[in-house]
């Protein structure tokens, strides 16, 4: 099929129709707001719902409703909605409700700025809201990667019973590039579990509440067996030039855009750089990271944040080679040659 | 009403297993306290219309935090507060289910309180009803957005003083105030004639839903001896003397012989409409493009900047999609942020037969400017042997770098003459793909559309791209 060029915020939305979305809840907050602009638009013409909740609370809360009562149902905003999101998400967790969450991140703390950053690491991939959970985080790279990631969040989010998050930045967000849509339309698969307002349904119960101490420990242990079970299966990255490498650049989104041409020009000029791009930050890549650095390869780890992901370098790593930080915030977006600088010195 | 006091109502549970314990027949609420009294009224009605399959009942934070272990209904639990959010997102998928939103006052007017005014407002296709006991009993006694003024809880312990926590909340009194509430009303649960009118007004909030007539909200007043420390009889008797005279038991709105129902349609969408309505059908397949035209594109590092309404912006998206259905990777991205410099829109434009890295043209090979600020601007940023393009028009000074290929082409005067000043990106393109012979600029005539609202300047546009060329042909003729 032939691709159309279009934003990476608008290819969520004709991604996330395409795999069966019915319901989508979302509060304005730039630089997401294509997404619930597209949403508005195309939603209704498939006979979808579009709501703009009065707050970035209610809208992860209709999403609860609506994943409770068994469609597939999203909702997108950025850094400052998704830390008023957290709390509706800490129970789509314990309740274990699939849904899909794009996280187009802004520059923070507080009201922070508009332009790309990625300080939204820990508060979707480490859980970010109260209890013992973590999000499914997959992050793009590409508008071909937004379209495709967030069908593949839909399934992912049915398959395990739990949030999954789109994390992407404001650039992969507003960057226009050629995406090819599939051509027929996933059907949201029937849950058992869920509530069909019927009498076939009416004994199913959703909830996170537990008052029996053991039996919240037994739900928790649970929660972790899922988790590890994801962790083994579900590890996606894209490796490049890994075999030879003496020192592996590491990013997601936006900045492994950038390290592509940055491996490429030190490659050029017989500098045996790798390249590793997390696909998916929960579960992180440990054991290809660990394998590496047994055989004495460093990293170097580029992040538009305060050393978040490199933290969960580090842990794979576990003290075997050198991890270094190449770290920008605020909006500051580095060139090709700002980290080829980086680099330089690792190397 | 053919309901018997003497009987459990059907839609409970025969035994409350969910409860867990010895007492399975019993529920877990204190000796007086309303909402068993409220959840019996709403069970019988939901056996008596025969709803319970088709009913999804809200548990909120709060002593009805366990309403789930007794309907024999579908139930949900939910955060506090936020009840009606969530009742929205289960009504949304089933409009032919009966969601009950079951809140008490700090849920519902205190934590709660723009959830419940907003789905009030938006006048969701549910039933609300709304426990106010003026406090919180399942933490233990604090002060709630009703409690009444000199009432003492363990958070108001000298009593309530209206100069540091306000005045109790009149929560039906507001509802009733927004347009699309069918039926508001306040009752109490204290006698058998409050209670009897209570049962009329739960049965009517449901028959509402159940006709899709829309938002019904049920505020009772109830007892909670626990909370109140008081005897049940007491109890009774403090909401006569003190909290009707302050929340008057009354209908507050109800229009629901005049609303008019929702109608819900459903219907499903065949793969060529959903394509079709996404856009996407008319894409078609991929073009054959020559392989050794795909192998020697030299990559093209783009940046096109000017004022605001020159068209750079779209001049990027015409150029882009031109190059990608011939196969070409592209990427397109605004000015944005950091890259924003000396008040010009620009955008960043990559085609290549590669794959794309970077899509920040932080170097470009490629300069286009519409203006003297943008030539300020990326002047010094062009590569060694690249091309800067000058709207000659505009811009009032030379290219002062020796070392790259310029061209001055007075893009305005010409886009001015064909009677489009905003044609002067199209000129551009024309100009530039004539020049470079990077590909046939007539590939430009079936993108143009894609950059265009007013679909009736099309053949303007595409003269706009002919007379860029034309320009070449005369003043940059190339042996």
């Amino acid at each position: 099929m032939q691709r159309e060029l279009i934003k990476g915020n608008e290819a969520v939305i004709k991604g996330a129709l395409l795999a069966g979305c019915s319901h989508y809840f979302g509060y304005p907050i730039t630089p997401a707001s294509e997404i619930a602009q597209a949403a508005a638009y195309y939603f209704p013409l498939l006979g979808g719902t579009f709501v703009q909740a009065e707050s970035e609370i209610a809208a992860i809360n209709m999403v609860y409703g609506a994943s409770g009562a068994g469609a597939r149902v999203m909702t997108a905003s950025s850094g400052p909605g998704l830390s008023l999101k957290q709390e509706g998400i800490s129970y789509l967790a314990g309740a274990q409700l699939p849904c899909v969450i794009v996280d187009v991140m802004r520059a923070g703390p507080g009201l922070g700025n508009i332009w790309p950053e990625q300080g939204d690491y820990n508060q979707m991939v480490k859980g970010g809201g109260h209890g013992n959970y973590k999000n499914i985080v997959l992050a793009p790279n590409s508008a071909q990667e937004m379209c495709d990631l967030t069908i593949l969040a839909f399934d992912l989010a049915d398959q395990y019973l739990n949030p999954c998050v789109v994390l992407t930045d404001a650039y992969i967000g507003q960057m226009m590039e050629p995406v090819e849509f599939p051509s027929t339309r996933k059907q949201a698969p029937y849950k058992e579990w869920a509530l069909y307002a019927d009498d076939k349904t009416k004994s199913n119960l959703v909830t996170s509440i537990f008052m029996n101490t053991h039996l919240l420990e037994e739900h928790n242990f649970k929660l972790q067996d899922k988790y590890n079970e994801i962790q083994r299966t579900e590890v996606r990255y894209e490796l490049l030039n890994a075999d030879d490498a003496d020192i592996v650049l590491i990013g997601y989104g936006i900045v492994s855009r950038i390290l592509l041409n940055v491996m490429e020009n030190f490659r050029a000029n017989g500098k045996k750089v790798g390249l590793l791009r997390p696909i998916t930050l929960f579960p992180f890549p440990i054991d290809i990271i660990g394998n590496m650095a047994q055989k004495g390869v460093n990293f170097l780890v580029a992040e538009l944040s305060n050393g978040q992901m490199v933290d969960d370098v580090r842990l794979a790593v576990n003290g075997k080679s050198d991890v270094y930080l190449y770290s920008r915030m605020g909006g500051a977006v580095p060139s090709v040659k700002d980290i080829e600088e980086a680099l330089s010195q690792y190397i | 009403m053919k309901a018997s006091v003497l009987q459990k109502p059907k839609a409970f549970y025969d035994k409350f297993e969910r409860k867990g314990g010895s007492q399975l027949e019993t529920t877990h609420y204190c000796p007086g306290c309303g909402h068993g009294i409220l959840h019996k009224l709403i069970a019988e009605a939901l056996a008596d219309f025969d709803m319970a399959d088709r009913t999804i009942l809200i548990s909120p934070v709060g002593c009805s935090v366990f309403a789930y272990y007794y309907f024999d209904t579908g139930n949900i639990q939910v955060a506090h507060g936020r009840a009606p959010a969530v009742a929205t997102g289960l009504k949304r998928v089933h409009h032919n289910g009966i969601v009950i939103s079951y809140q008490g006052d700090g849920d519902l007017a205190a934590i709660g309180g723009d959830e419940i005014l907003q789905a009030a407002n938006r006048g969701e296709n549910i039933t609300v009803f709304f426990v106010n006991n003026a406090i919180y009993g399942m933490t233990g006694g604090q002060m709630a957005p009703t409690t009444l003024v000199g009432q003492k809880t363990t958070t108001s312990p000298y009593g309530r003083k209206p100069e540091n926590e306000g005045y109790p909340i009149r929560m039906s009194e507001i509802i009733a105030t927004l347009e699309a509430p069918v039926y508001v009303e306040r009752t109490a649960l204290i006698d058998f004639k409050t209670i009897n009118r209570t049962k009329r007004a739960v049965r009517k909030a449901l028959q509402n839903q159940i006709e899709n007539k829309g938002f019904s909200f049920i505020e009772v007043l109830s007892p909670c001896p626990t909370g109140w420390k008081m005897t049940p009889p007491d109890s009774q008797k403090w909401i006569e003397q003190n909290m009707i005279p302050y929340f008057p038991l009354k209908v507050f709105k109800d229009i629901s012989d005049s609303a008019t129902p929702f109608t819900y349609t459903d219907r499903t969408y065949s793969d060529s409409e959903v394509l079709n309505i996404l856009g996407l059908s008319q894409l078609g397949e991929r073009k054959k493009v020559d392989q050794s035209f795909l192998e020697n594109f030299p990559t093209q590092n783009m940046k096109i900047a000017g004022f605001g309404g020159q068209g750079v912006l779209s001049a990027g998206v015409v150029m882009a999609a031109c190059a990608m259905n011939e196969n070409l990777e592209v990427s397109w991205i605004p000015s944005y942020g950091p890259e924003m410099r000396g008040g010009t829109a620009n955008c960043s434009v990559i085609l290549s037969h590669h794959r794309i890295g970077s899509p920040l043209t932080t170097n470009p090979n490629v300069l286009i400017v519409m203006n003297t600020p943008s030539l300020d601007a990326f002047e010094d940023d062009v590569v060694k042997d690249g091309l800067i393009i000058v709207n000659s028009s505009i811009v009032d000074r030379e290219v002062k770098r020796k070392d790259v290929d310029v061209i001055y082409i007075p893009l305005t005067e010409i886009a001015s003459r064909l009677g489009v000043v905003a044609a002067a990106n199209m000129v551009c393109l024309g100009a530039y793909l004539e020049y470079t012979k990077i590909m046939d600029y007539k590939l430009l005539y079936d993108t143009i559309p894609i950059a265009l609202k007013k679909k009736s300047l099309i053949d303007l546009n595409i003269k706009a791209v002919d007379e860029g060329v034309k320009y070449i042909r005369e003043h940059y003729p190339r042996s």
